[in-house]
């Protein structure tokens, strides 16, 4: 066994762990995180994307003792008090239907929007193109991390 | 899919990582970006008793160039060669294959070292490096040597790198003027492995003469080929269409894909004609524009 500390949502955790352990199943058994979800289980789906001091990351592919020491923020993470205007985007332009995709889709795109502030919908398709989704056509994803990037620019020139 | 159980270690240098692969041989497997690695764990194709993660070693994450030479350290990742300016510039090669590689989140974990470590055919840069002639340095408990990257794929997933050893550095030298390169690959969907991918660098000298051509060839044969007969046939050549298609058939020539769901092995071979004439349209077309 390994004694592991990760910071989740800036909460940090100490933990012992088999080397095994991946670290969606140290997210969501250990740590009963269960917002980020395990879809195909071979790095293909997306859906257990989180992010790893800032990075996205399917967390399927990792072992829980690599993140020792490291920052996750994982979809529980994102709202304060309000909605993150990445979740705001999906309820606003109906970016999911069952929602299995969505903690994923919004890890995904909050990587995408601290790199390139105001993507055009070749770069947000580009830059899901490691999500699946299996309801909306991407079409409302799309859209909605378009009104995520918009939001979120305006409140930098608001601060 | 869980993974067999495993000891794990995280070394801080490079020596504490061979010496823990001398102790453990052909018992350890090191993990860098681990998405190849980690999936063949969950498969349980692979059932390493001992993981060395090398991602806690300091220093192995450069992009440079210097002396005529770029320099890549073992732990960057195919994001940063995205994302980095030199690499777009400089070397146009490297950045389409990376950006073609799985996908984003992939990409900030995964490593250029062990896309070649792993000795794929289908993984993308072994072909790009092929065409690139580049070396690559192996460390082990002797010091360091370096393997020219045509004698580093010996066979079905299988390098020149000893047991005992880690590829530690990759070295590419820095493209003459004049000189330009491209990375075509066919795929089902994005961020498959490619039904065929050719890597191409070309140098074109005075008159537009062609000085030098680096061929490489993505799963179309056990191991990453370097087309060498297409390559041969356009150097000392001023690149005309007859010349352009005739090294596209001479690299299909050189392909010997196995069948499979992504097309029959004449589709394949097809398949790397046509996008070896594409890229040389493409390559000398940028060179001389």
């Amino acid at each position: 066994m390994h004694s592991i500390t990760v910071t989740v949502n800036g909460q940090a955790y100490t933990k012992e762990v088999e080397a095994r352990l991946l670290l969606v199943h140290f997210i969501r058994d250990v740590l009963a995180l269960t917002g980020t979800h395990i879809g195909c289980d071979t790095s293909n789906c997306g859906a257990c994307t989180i992010l790893i001091n800032g990075r996205s990351v399917k967390s399927c592919t990792q072992f829980a003792v690599q993140a020792d020491g490291k920052e996750i923020t994982t979809v529980e993470g994102m709202a304060g008090e309000a909605l993150h205007p990445i979740q705001e985007g999906f309820k606003e332009e109906h970016g999911l239907q069952c929602g299995f995709c969505t903690p994923g889709m919004i890890m995904r795109a909050s990587d995408l929007l601290s790199k390139n502030p105001n993507p055009s919908e070749e770069e947000i398709r580009w830059a899901i193109s490691g999500n699946l989704c299996r309801c909306t056509g991407y079409n409302n994803i799309v859209k909605a991390i378009k009104y995520a990037a918009s939001k979120m620019t305006e409140e930098v020139v608001e601060s | 899919m869980i993974p067999g159980s495993f000891d794990y270690s995280a070394p801080s240098s490079l020596e504490e990582a061979i010496s823990l692969l001398q102790q453990h041989g052909d018992d350890a497997k090191i993990l860098s970006g681990g998405h190849s690695l980690i999936p063949m764990m969950k498969l349980r194709l692979a059932s390493p008793a001992h993981v060395i993660d090398i991602n806690r070693i300091p220093d192995l994450d450069y992009i440079k160039e210097e002396d005529g030479v770029l320099r890549i350290g073992a732990l960057v990742r195919e994001a940063d060669l995205e994302e980095s300016e030199l690499i777009r510039s400089k070397y146009p090669i490297i950045y389409e294959a990376t950006k073609l590689i799985a996908d984003p989140s992939v990409r900030n974990v995964a490593t250029l070292a062990g896309n070649l470590a792993h000795g794929d055919a289908a993984n993308d840069h072994p072909a790009v490096m092929l065409a690139l002639g580049a070396e690559l340095v192996a460390t082990g408990p002797n010091g360091s040597r370096t393997i020219a990257i045509g004698d580093f794929f010996q066979g079905f997933f299988t390098t020149a790198l000893e047991v005992n050893e880690i590829l530690t550095e990759i070295r590419i030298p820095s493209p003459a003027a004049n000189s330009s390169g491209t990375y075509l690959k066919l795929e089902r969907k994005v961020g498959d492995y490619a039904t065929a991918g050719i890597a191409l660098q070309l140098a074109l000298g005075p008159q537009a003469v062609c000085e030098s051509a680096g061929i490489g060839l993505t799963n179309v044969g056990d191991m990453p080929i370097k087309a060498i007969a297409a390559e041969q046939s356009l150097v000392g050549k001023t690149l005309n269409d007859e010349h352009m298609k005739h090294a596209a058939e001479l690299a299909s020539d050189a392909s010997d894909p196995m069948p499979d769901l992504r097309g029959s092995a004449e589709y394949k071979k097809n398949m790397v004609r046509v996008l070896t004439y594409r890229a040389l349209k493409q390559v000398v077309e940028k060179i001389l524009s």
